[in-house]
């Protein structure tokens, strides 16, 4: 069997779902959470890379290397805004979360 | 192409970049120079108002970023709208002893990634354009460490936040591979004989991505615990500038890039419209707290601007440049205000607090009765202009059934509007009202001044203007 484009795209398809569904099933972890973001950052860029080998077009690939920059900026905003939120409550559980409804 | 002509393509982004990198420096040196730093940073933001105003038009930087009418219309109002956040922002947290440096340099680079999304011509720079604004609004909503309400805002945010970036990123890289590359010329060219599956598929991701972005419903989950959480000050910028950007950003992809598809994205637009009405108007019945109550009206807002996108062609677009324009005077005005009102020391919040304002703050219970009543779309407040300018555009595009399903949604709004009135009019004072702080009261009383009656003249320059830009944003 040889390994084309269209199992790359399920393999990011996949990865992307397992992501969607870990933010909004999971309601224990925020670190969970943001696990799961980075699984759906992982699909994007196994796409752009699988796209850049099959179009012969290298623009995928810096869009990656963009892609995992970011994401590593994201991911330390993200943790800092965690710190904070854990010095009011002392807990980073997303139940805790809910001073604000309605 | 010269370096300096790529320069001064670019010159407005190099300009805030520049000065915020600066500032940093000075922060870093001189913690307590905070006042220097906000005035610096104001200054700068005012400076690249005028070079947007002079600069000239053209590609940069192999047609990544685009300098045109389009860009320079929405730059200017969201430069100002930034300036206005520095000045109304910095003073608030002063007076909460909660002054940092970093503050207007945190806006700075937001106002940097939101002229960025204006210019952003390449599905490349589109994401780090996104992501510099949004990284630093995470920040700024959690800016306010006094209060446990501000990290759980921050949270929310960040985390609705990245979800919708990654959605948006699945598009975009879907768009990238079906289309063979990133810039909205080459996806246009793509796009020209009919767009392929994969290619709509990733469009439909991108746009969810961009409508959690301005909160559109079924997006529009985060705003209100966002807002109700995030400092005062700081929701005025998030509710007003940011939106604009994104706005002009997805009219730009749509337009440029996707123009042949208008039929297909037009469906997507629409349901949001009325969805994004409907949920503004009747959830906001149910709201005590007014900083919730105006996250579903700018929510309902967000609807009417989908709805002149949605018209599409330079009308359309133009509706949707003049509405927004209007609404980001409008909404930092009435967060202004509120910034403005405090009882010793404690802000203003709900529906009680401001009972019989009137008869306190005479000047400011004006004030946010004419933007109750600009949002409400009465006349002769500008709310009513742009609603004017959105009507006519869909019902010469053929949406005429989404025009009238968004003019029953701001009927129902007006119970919620005509409450805060009658609140602040004819009910009784409790307690004594803190003397209000200048900046936050001048800035309200000049966007009161604005929504009326300087509007009418304003309209006579915004016109034209937004003619402009809306013709270059479709013709790319």
């Amino acid at each position: 069997m040889t390994i084309g484009l269209d199992h790359y795209l399920a393999v990011a398809a996949i990865l992307f779902t397992i992501g969607v569904f870990g933010i909004f099933v999971n309601r224990r972890n925020v670190i969970v959470i943001l696990m799961s973001i980075e699984l759906i950052l992982l699909a994007v860029n196994i796409n752009l890379v699988a796209f850049s080998t099959f179009l012969h077009d290298v623009v995928g690939q810096i869009f990656a290397l963009f892609v995992l920059t970011v994401a590593a900026a994201e991911a330390a905003v993200g943790l800092a805004i965690l710190v904070t939120f854990f010095r009011w409550r002392g807990d980073i559980a997303v139940d805790d979360a809910s001073m604000m409804k309605g | 192409m010269t370096p300096v002509h790529l320069a001064a393509l670019a010159a407005p982004q190099l300009l805030l970049a520049g000065a915020s990198l600066v500032l940093l420096v000075v922060g870093a040196f001189r913690p307590k120079a905070i006042r220097l730093v906000a005035g610096l940073g104001v200054l700068s933001l005012l400076a690249a108002v005028g070079v947007v105003a002079i600069e000239p038009l053209g590609r940069a930087f192999g047609g990544d970023l685009v300098a045109d009418q389009g860009a320079a219309f929405a730059e200017a109002v969201i430069y100002l709208a930034s300036a206005a956040a520095i000045l109304l922002g910095q003073p608030w947290f002063a007076r909460r002893g909660q002054a940092r440096f970093e503050f207007p340099i945190l806006i700075l680079i937001a106002a940097l990634g939101m002229g960025m999304m204006c210019r952003a011509a390449d599905l490349i720079s589109l994401f780090v354009a996104i992501e510099l604004q949004s990284l630093s609004l995470y920040i700024l909503a959690a800016f306010e460490k006094s209060d446990g309400k501000s990290a759980e805002a921050g949270l929310k945010y960040f985390v609705l936040g990245a979800l919708s970036t990654g959605i948006m990123l699945y598009g975009v890289s879907l768009i990238y591979g079906f289309a063979g590359g990133t810039s909205f010329a080459r996806i246009a060219a793509a796009v020209a004989h009919g767009a392929s599956g994969g290619v709509l598929f990733g469009l439909v991701f991108l746009i969810c991505g961009l409508a959690f972005k301005v909160s559109a419903a079924p997006f529009h989950m985060w705003t209100p615990d966002v807002y109700e959480g995030a400092p005062t000050p700081v929701v005025g910028f998030f509710a007003g500038a940011p939106k604009l950007a994104a706005m002009v950003l997805l009219a730009r992809v749509l337009t440029e890039s996707f123009g042949p598809a208008l039929a297909q994205w037009r469906q997507i637009l629409v349901v949001m419209a009325i969805l994004s009405v409907a949920v503004g108007a009747l959830a906001g019945l149910r709201q005590s707290n007014l900083k919730r109550l105006w996250a579903y009206s700018s929510i309902a807002s967000i609807g009417y601007a989908l709805i002149g996108l949605a018209a599409g062609g330079p009308e359309g677009v133009q509706a949707m440049l003049v509405y927004m324009t209007l609404y980001v005077v409008d909404v930092t005005g009435f967060f202004a205000c509120l910034a403005a009102l405090a009882r010793e020391g404690r802000p203003l919040e709900s529906f009680a607090d401001v009972s019989g304002l009137v008869r306190q703050r005479p000047g400011l219970a004006v004030a946010m009765t004419v933007f109750a009543l600009s949002g409400l779309g009465l006349p002769p407040f500008s709310g009513l202009w742009g609603k004017f300018y959105v009507f006519k555009a869909a019902i010469s595009a053929g949406l005429a059934p989404a025009a009238v399903a968004a003019l029953i949604g701001s009927v129902v709004a007006a119970y919620y509007y005509l409450r805060l009135v009658k609140v602040m009019w004819l009910d009784a004072p409790e307690g004594q009202i803190d003397a209000p702080p200048a900046e936050a009261a001048g800035l309200a009383y000049a966007a009161a001044f604005f929504v009326f009656p300087v509007v009418l003249i304003a309209l006579m320059a915004l016109d034209p203007a937004a003619r402009a830009a809306a013709l270059a944003l479709v013709q790319g």
